[in-house]
């Protein structure tokens, strides 16, 4: 991202700001142990987390905070929040 | 022209000449004739702008802020108190970038109130991010407004201005000023031309969020535009020199410099008290000589410096003070000359509206040479 002078921006530039960096732990998905509920999709705050062509759910690390609610949530304990080293 | 008018009014008169399309600000002693005065000329039709009356001083340059970056010249004038209450927009209008001119009657900070003179208001703010000149008569106050308009609004700088002038001392007083005429005005500044505005067909957001992974490379290039904004300054001053024969281009103005064995470094109206204490030591034989700093940010370090070579012996003479430390231009004085032998001594000095007179500027002077006092300067003596 280039720097606009006084940080304008165009309408729909958020998503450049990529809030993974927030990030201090990281969901690990264990796809294994998933049984597809979707749960984590459903109530993860940031609408990043992701259904693929097989039905797998996936985080996009790009956007995921780490807030940890799809781990806490999971009827499965199927995610397990990792702290990252950076 | 040459007219005979109180500062207030030749300060409005520039800016009226300056064409601002929204003046917003809210009255406070010593800055109110100027605002008044504008309000006239607007009521009037001499000038045709837009005058957005507010609640307080954070809504007035909220409403620049707002209207510049929708494309307009805007102007506010503020002090003390007043500009206190603007400290968050102050930031904002310079990280946005918004080439807003505000015009500063300086004056103490409270508490104790006092409406009278000194520089802690605009100093305070110095390290907002916005040009800061400062002027030693209503001439220069006046002329520093059209300057301050051309370097804002250079596409190099795209930053705001303060014009700082000594409240009452300047502001209120009257003295022969060299107003320009409209046309010549609008020779040497031309229409306000953003290269971005709010627009509702072409939306665009000014100052948006920056994470940590950017918000330190806008501040390198706010940091970068401000330091080159002296090259701008250099240019518009030559300009300006050119077309009405007063010349700004320097950041710094040298008096009696250069044989000066004792150079005093100060800001403001006390400059021209200094000359004349000058002129007098020096029929006494002295080699004294003045440094006024005319821009303070951004600060010429370099040109410091250079006009304090020669000197055996430098007094730093302040109308502020950053307290538990020092006067805030003898800080940069003392950085600009890291490394060199030569003794800086601090006098804080004329606060309040405390008058400083030639037999201050001599006696300051006699005690540097003995390199005492330094500190505040003329304390009553119950509280030594």
């Amino acid at each position: 991202m280039a720097l606009a002078v006084g940080c304008r921006a165009r309408p729909g530039k958020s998503r450049d700001n990529k809030t993974g960096t927030w990030r201090v732990f990281k969901p690990l998905f264990d796809h294994e142990k998933c049984s597809k509920c979707g749960m984590c999709q459903t109530l993860c705050p940031e609408g990043c987390v992701h259904e693929d062509a097989e039905g797998t759910f996936i985080p996009d690390y790009a956007y995921c905070k780490g807030c940890g609610i799809c781990a806490e949530e999971c009827p499965k304990e199927a995610i397990e929040m990792k702290l990252e080293e950076k | 022209m040459l007219e005979i008018t109180e500062g207030s009014h030749a300060v409005a008169e520039a800016v009226r000449l300056c064409r601002p399309q929204v003046v917003s600000a809210y009255p406070i002693t010593p800055q109110t004739h100027i605002v008044e005065a504008l309000a006239d000329f607007v009521a009037n039709g001499t000038l045709d702008a837009e005058y957005i009356t507010v609640e307080n001083e954070f809504s007035a340059l909220s409403a620049c802020v707002g209207a510049s970056a929708a494309g307009s010249r805007t102007y506010s004038a503020t002090t003390s108190q007043g500009l206190a209450l603007m400290f968050e927009v102050c930031f904002n209008a310079a990280g946005m970038r918004l080439p807003i001119v505000m015009s500063i009657a300086n004056r103490a900070m409270g508490a104790p109130l006092s409406i009278w003179n000194d520089m802690q208001d605009s100093i305070s703010l110095r390290d907002a991010g916005w040009l800061q000149f400062y002027a030693e008569d209503n001439q220069e106050a006046t002329d520093l407004h059209y300057i301050a308009y051309r370097v804002s609004e250079d596409p190099r700088v795209l930053l705001p201005s303060f014009v700082c002038f000594d409240g009452f001392i300047l502001s209120h007083t009257y003295e022969p000023v060299d107003m320009l005429k409209q046309e010549d005005v609008d020779k040497y500044l031309p229409k306000f031309s953003p290269p971005e505005r709010l627009d509702a067909a072409d939306p665009v957001s000014f100052g948006m969020y920056a994470t940590p992974e950017y918000y330190h490379e806008f501040r390198y290039e706010h940091d970068r535009a401000l330091k080159g904004a002296k090259d701008v300054i250099a240019q518009a001053g030559k300009e300006f020199a050119a077309l009405f024969g007063r010349d700004y281009s320097a950041m710094v103005e040298g008096y009696q410099l250069d044989d000066a064995e004792t150079v005093i470094v100060a800001m403001g109206s006390l400059c021209g008290t200094i000359k004349d204490a000058i002129d007098e030591m020096r029929a006494d034989g002295k080699k004294v000589g003045l440094l006024r700093i005319r821009v303070f940010r951004p600060f010429p370090s370099k040109e410091v410096a250079k006009a304090l070579t020669g000197a055996k012996c430098i007094a730093v003479l302040d109308k502020n003070i950053s307290l538990g430390a020092k006067g805030a231009t003898a800080l940069e004085v003392k950085d600009a000359l890291y490394g060199s032998t030569t003794p800086v001594l601090n006098y804080i000095l004329g606060l309040g509206g405390r008058d400083v007179r030639k037999k201050d500027i001599r006696e300051i002077v006699a005690l540097a040479e003995k390199g005492q006092g330094e500190g505040f300067y003329g304390l009553r003596t119950e509280v030594l």
